[in-house]
């Protein structure tokens, strides 16, 4: 057993993936001489050298869609984009390309690359470095979505996603990246296509992914000590959505309230609630929450900033009007 | 006229021929209603796609775009695969997913088929980028037109290729209508080789109609990119004789401009030219042509005996079927 921060499970994790497999390579924007803006890939250039640490121009549609064609050509690239953000500018990529070649050739071509970028807020970095876009790539076919909010899953997911023959795309919560925690030494690859119940418990289903699971898990502590026994599930994978686990769980607790860093409307919180309608009504003995994000582009000033994302209180707060709604 | 003798002479004549005749039915069937979605035809152009195709080889890989059945073609695709796909029919070389603008064939190592103007040009540089990390002297060409010009992707991707010296072909078939837009009027800057060599790469301007021409630079420039030397880029100057698709009544430009590029049909002067070197006499060119017209009966006639996916399959390679998932060896509360 290690102690790492979740920086270190992800470098670790790219040094195995390199170490591995000769196809694998790492491309971004100061990936290399820079070691990342979030110093996720420091070392790596030293250790495995330029041609498999490329440093990138900023230009990220052309980055994203020259992993697209190294990924056709018998490659395994990792596309680093710095933040959710800047992959706006290679949107085209990822949904016009990577999303559909296999599906518009039928099946003849499948595109094996890995994305990963920073996503969330709590930085104080406003509003275009700070958004949280994932449920939008959530919505597209083609694609896989991931967002590990554990050391394991930090350093798992990478390994699994490498390994899948479809494009996936890792959201990195840019608050995670100093967590640190006990992790095993012989840590290896994690499943990326199901959701897990991180707290069990038979009160409330309390469904939430990514930067804002600590903020659940300490939300459902201070449930606990009011006799509130909250189940928190980490989704892990956005797409595909594991129903099965959420719903499982619901049909035990009969409530739930999803949290959820996006905003709320055409989300991936909105997703979840019209689901569970299709899946689990006649289960709900009460309304389905959210507690989302402000529907404002996030603001520099820490107080600002700190009101518009889902905080402890708030997912409290909600927990305890859906439990206490008498179906 | 040329250094490879009568029998390739008319061997390109046959292929731009093939082209030609393909596309006159496909227009034709567009309006019997078998063909759907968008039609972009190719015919004026021929030339272009013929000529550059003669410096591959078959390890090559080629990008192209929506305007893609002349290269489709010349890459070697089968004639009747291609017809398929325009049907939309699960013989195609697409298996019907793609149609017109979607051609895609492994085999040929033809990567579409992209409708979204400029957006192969990324994928084109990364498969070039694979062969160097792979180091495989192959070459990979991306067609495209002068519209691209304008997008980002083309120069971050004429940047990203030459700074990392990949053995990318970039070959801009300039027609001079990006849609309905006049070059002069979507560039500050109408010569396009001067773009290109900004980037400090080779870039020359070729005679397009000339499908010799096109051959020989084309050649020329794709030894020295196969020699590791870095990119290159060609500006075939071209015209499209037909409407941007076929929604189209060409309200942007003259008739009469149409009518002196078409003086200067590939085809008819190509033919000219072998004709008077000796090479073919009318009847041998009709034959061939007759023979043409063959082939695209039988490539109908495959379309339309071809099948209909099942709708059973339509999610069919969104994701690739069933991949394993390692077992959880972390992760679970």
């Amino acid at each position: 057993m290690a102690t790492m921060t979740y920086r270190d499970a992800l470098r670790t994790a790219h040094r195995e993936a390199l170490a591995r497999d000769p196809r694998v390579f790492l491309m971004g924007e100061d990936v290399g001489n820079y070691g990342g803006a979030y110093a996720v890939s420091k070392g790596l250039l030293a250790e495995f050298g330029p041609e498999r640490i490329r440093d990138t121009p900023l230009s990220e549609s052309t980055f994203v869609g020259a992993g697209i064609g190294a990924a056709l050509g018998g490659m395994r690239p990792i596309v680093e984009v710095m933040t959710v953000n800047f992959s706006l500018l290679a949107l085209d990529q990822i949904v016009n390309n990577a999303a559909t070649i296999r599906h518009m050739s039928g099946g003849q071509f499948s595109v094996p690359l890995v994305i990963r970028m920073a996503t969330g807020a709590g930085r104080q970095l406003a509003a275009q470095h700070a958004h949280s876009l994932e449920g939008w790539y959530a919505h597209i076919p083609g694609i896989r979505i991931v967002a590990p909010a554990t050391l394991e899953d930090a350093r798992g997911m990478l390994w699994t996603a490498l390994e899948d023959p479809d494009p996936v795309l890792i959201f990195e919560h840019q608050a995670l990246y100093n967590m640190e925690g006990p992790i095993a030494d012989d840590a290896g690859p994690v499943d990326i296509d199901r959701a897990v119940v991180r707290r069990p418990g038979k009160d409330i289903s309390l469904i939430t992914y990514g930067g804002t699971l600590g903020k659940t898990l300490q939300a459902a502590d201070t449930l606990a000590r009011d006799g509130i026994d909250a189940e928190v599930i980490d989704l892990r994978s956005l797409r595909p959505l594991d129903m099965p686990t959420i719903v499982d769980s619901v049909k035990k607790t009969h409530r739930a309230v999803i949290v959820d860093e996006g905003w709320k409307s055409g989300s991936l919180s909105a997703e979840i609630v019209a689901r569970l309608v299709e899946q689990a009504f006649y289960d709900l003995d009460a309304p389905v929450a959210r507690v989302c994000t402000a529907e404002v582009p996030i603001p520099y000033p820490k107080h600002l900033e700190d009101a518009a994302l889902p905080q402890p209180p708030a997912i409290i707060a909600a927990a305890r009007e859906v439990v206490g709604h008498r179906g | 006229m040329n250094p490879t003798g009568d029998e390739h002479g008319l061997r390109l004549l046959h292929k731009m021929l093939r082209i030609r005749r393909f596309e006159e039915k496909c227009a034709e069937l567009y309006s019997a209603g078998k063909i759907r979605g968008f039609l972009h035809l190719y015919i004026g152009e021929e030339s272009v796609a013929v000529g550059a195709m003669q410096a591959l080889t078959r390890d090559d890989a080629v990008m192209a775009t929506y305007r893609e059945h002349g290269h489709a073609l010349a890459r070697g695709i089968p004639m009747d695969r291609l017809m398929a796909e325009m049907y939309g029919k699960h013989e195609g070389c697409s298996h019907g997913r793609g149609g017109s603008m979607h051609v895609f064939d492994a085999t040929a190592r033809f990567y579409g088929g992209h409708a979204i103007v400029g957006g192969g040009l990324p994928l084109a540089v990364g498969l070039a980028l694979a062969d160097v990390m792979q180091h495989r002297p192959r070459v990979t060409a991306c067609f495209f037109g002068d519209g691209a010009v304008a997008e980002g992707e083309f120069h971050e991707s004429m940047n990203l290729a030459a700074l990392w010296k990949l053995p990318v072909l970039f070959l801009c078939e300039n027609n001079l209508y990006a849609m309905g837009t006049r070059l002069e009027r979507a560039q500050s800057q109408i010569d396009l080789a001067l773009k290109a060599r900004s980037y400090q790469m080779p870039a020359e301007p070729v005679d397009g109609m000339d499908v010799i021409a096109v051959e020989a630079a084309t050649k020329r420039v794709a030894e020295a990119v196969r020699r590791g030397e870095g990119p290159a880029f060609l500006e075939l100057r071209t015209y499209r004789f037909r409407a941007h698709s076929m929604f189209d009544p060409e309200l942007y430009r003259d008739k009469a401009e149409v009518e002196l590029w078409k003086q200067r049909d590939p085809i008819m002067t190509f033919t000219a030219r072998l004709e008077e070197r000796g090479v073919t006499t009318p009847e041998m060119v009709a034959a061939l042509d007759a023979s043409v017209a063959d082939e695209v009966e039988r490539a109908v006639q495959f379309a339309e005996a071809g099948t209909w996916e099942p709708v059973e399959h339509l999610l069919r390679d969104v994701y690739t079927p069933a991949v394993p998932q390692p077992a959880r060896v972390n992760g679970a509360a």
